[in-house]
């Protein structure tokens, strides 16, 4: 889950980590009297979840309260389109407006869990304002890499290791190692899965400000901080992928025309890859959870038949210990609760399937069973290809 | 032989009182698991159809000589119950729990630095020896013993691949789920060298899946370790960049952890990489049959 910048900043700010001064604003008027309090010059920074922001325009220095409330005005309540945020763009609810730093250097910093190791990975770099990947692929050099042991937790001397890594000397090396040693234990504490600063600024007067805060958490670990669950704004997301989120479905909007639903997230891939291979495009990856019930079916149905673009419906379930017919039977329940219109393929393995496939061709229903994976992909395929021409 | 589970398994479950715990502990015991205890704190002295069940595994290592576990403890205590199962010395701890945080593995992990325990998952389906043991919630049905062994990121796509193999005659050595988060216990590392040197696996099949690298790492490590026959097949080679498949690990980021890039490196140290998911039991029979390795 990822949070705003300003709330990333204020969690910043409760563990010692220096940030601009600033207020969130909601109105151009309140941008303006926020670039007063500032003494005029500030930065107003559109606060949406998605990134490229500064590519796009959404991020601007102004040098008066009145270009301030202008700034904003073209931000607020309109759409900013981004490098991630699609072609529509994604609606500006809210401004940041803080203090303009005198930039000395532009540094990177960035904490997350490196998956191979298993083990926090703190990443730095005195190339700030770049991509880490662009920097890694081009002056790889340049990168400081360090890892922590969980065991110990973080200690002074990593911290030393990133400061002198970053060619930073004096009174900034004490307050580099501090700035580190409290976002890891804000990364720790608040289960995240990436905290980027990215720039992390040295400023003219000796300060090492952070200018961006970028914090992903968790998913799994969110339920030990409501706090921050709280924080949760599905506004940027698209309406189907937030019903599925809902209804515990895995769930991701895809461009095709076959809606897939799928028992385990490893088929359901598997599934996609499918109908790419039959000549179709999914609509969607869609994981009902290994166990399949008719509750989870029902919900995957109705956001299925939501999206506009699915034109056929296939059904991949790998039984396992559940019985054919009783999926069979939530397959066909759910659907006529939800009422799909469209073709459906259905391909169901598990004990009792015979009777499942029974269930499945009288329901009345327009399902067509299939008797393996490969076939039921070509035919849903090739509804969906006959449902648009 | 085969590899983790076998008939000298003797089987704990910890949260054999739950729901889940409670059925899949029956069903291991149906297929011939030696089910020798539960673990639930607080339930201790009472049982689950006949399984004692324990406060501690420490208790229930004692009194039954458990030598493995299989954990269905909720994803807010599994990290403390996978603690628990390592600390007192159990060979193997296979866990299925789902969503647990992955600061919480990293802690694991780091625990088991040094430990002679195996861990496999979380978020597995766990590991099953056809006709011999069955330590996880995989549909004992869709097995038969034979050469294959089998080691994979996913559970149902699993259950597919060994329903292909078993209806064309061919059987499993052992089938592990190395589980689909992107902190694991047992990765492709830990697995491969197991089905090198058991002499009942004779082909190797790996199912992988976007996201990570640990499939480039295993394409390495066959490359020069690796003297039996293996066969592949990665999962989501239609999946966009920068979106969560499911599975917690399973993602495109900064240019890594493409199925194309795996599928590369697999190729390219010799193995033979299936491009549908409907042809994995065709593809491993072929080349089974090459290696004259079937009649």
């Amino acid at each position: 889950m990822k949070i705003h910048e300003f709330q990333g900043k204020r969690l910043f700010a409760e563990y010692g980590v220096a940030v601009p001064k600033g207020e969130v604003a909601e109105t151009p008027d309140q941008a303006a009297e926020a670039a007063a309090r500032l003494g005029g010059r500030a930065v107003v920074k559109a606060q949406i979840l998605a990134g490229g922001r500064g590519k796009a325009g959404g991020i601007r220095l102004v040098n008066s309260p009145g270009e301030a409330r202008e700034f904003a005005a073209g931000l607020l309540g309109r759409p900013l389109v981004t490098a991630q945020t699609g072609p529509a763009g994604v609606v500006v609810r809210r401004v940041l407006v803080e203090e303009a730093l005198e930039v000395a250097r532009e540094l990177y910093l960035a904490l997350l869990v490196d998956r191979n190791r298993a083990r926090p990975l703190i990443m730095a770099s005195a190339a700030g304002g770049m991509e880490i990947e662009e920097v890694a692929a081009a002056r790889p050099e340049r990168v400081v890499r360090v890892w922590v042991d969980p065991a110990v937790g973080f200690q002074p001397y990593v911290g030393r290791q990133v400061a002198f890594g970053l060619g930073l000397s004096g009174e900034q090396v004490r307050a580099a190692v501090e700035t580190v040693g409290a976002l890891y234990r804000l990364f720790v504490e608040k289960d995240c899965a990436l905290v980027e600063v990215n720039p992390w600024v040295l400023t003219a007067d000796g300060r090492l400000v952070a200018a961006d805060a970028k914090v992903e958490l968790d998913d799994n670990g969110l339920f030990r901080h409501p706090e921050i669950a709280a924080l949760r704004d599905t506004s940027e997301d698209s309406p189907l992928e937030v019903e599925a989120m809902r209804a515990g479905v895995s769930y991701v909007k895809l461009g095709g025309f076959v809606g897939c639903m799928v028992n385990g997230a490893g088929l359901a891939m598997a599934t996609m890859d499918l109908i790419k291979l039959a000549g179709g495009e999914p609509a969607n990856f869609l994981d009902v959870g290994g166990g399949a019930n008719e509750e989870r079916i029902a919900a995957a149905f109705k956001v299925l038949v939501s999206d506009p673009d699915v034109r056929v419906v296939l059904v991949n379930i790998f039984g396992g210990i559940a019985r054919g017919d009783v999926i069979a039977r939530g397959i066909v329940a759910a659907a006529r609760a939800v009422g799909v219109r469209i073709p459906m393929v259905v391909r169901l393995v598990g004990t009792n399937a015979e009777e499942g496939h029974r269930i499945l061709r009288e329901s009345g229903l327009p399902i067509t069973v299939a008797a393996d994976m490969a076939e039921a992909a070509a035919l849903a395929v090739k509804l969906g290809k006959e449902a648009v021409g | 032989m085969s590899i983790l589970v076998g008939t000298d398994t003797r089987l704990l479950v910890q949260g054999i009182t739950g729901r889940e715990g409670s059925f899949h502990a029956r069903q291991c015991r149906d297929y011939g698991t030696r089910v020798v205890a539960g673990v639930t704190p607080g339930k201790g002295g009472t049982d689950v159809d006949g399984i004692p069940v324990f406060n501690t595994v420490r208790q229930a290592v004692e009194a039954t000589e458990a030598n493995t576990s299989l954990v269905f403890v909720p994803a807010p205590f599994a990290a403390d119950a996978l603690l628990e199962a390592v600390d007192a010395g159990l060979e193997l701890v296979v866990c299925i729990t789902e969503g647990i945080p992955v600061l919480d593995m990293v802690r694991v992990k780091r625990f088991l630095e040094g430990k002679p325990t195996r861990l496999i998952g979380p978020n597995c389906p766990g590991v099953i020896t056809p006709g011999q043991a069955k330590v996880g919630i995989m549909p004992a049905a869709v097995y038969r013993p034979g050469p294959v062994g089998i080691v994979s990121r996913s559970g149902t796509l699993t259950y597919e691949a060994s329903a292909q193999l078993t209806a064309l005659g061919i059987g499993q050595s052992t089938c592990v789920g190395i589980g689909g988060d992107p902190i694991v216990g047992c990765g492709y590392l830990d697995i491969l060298p197991l089905f090198e040197a058991d002499p009942d696996t004779k082909i190797i099949l790996l199912i992988g899946e976007i996201g990570g690298t640990a499939e480039e790492e295993a394409a390495e490590y066959i490359r020069q370790h690796v003297t039996k026959p293996v066969v592949a097949f990665i999962a989501g080679r239609a999946a966009p960049p920068g979106r969560r498949m499911g599975h917690a690990g399973a993602i495109i980021s900064g240019g890594t952890g493409t199925a194309e890039s795996k599928i590369r490196a697999l190729a390219a140290a010799g193995v033979t990489v299936c491009p549908s998911p409907a042809e994995i039991g065709r593809t491993v029979a072929e080349v089974a049959r090459r290696h004259g390795l079937l009649d």
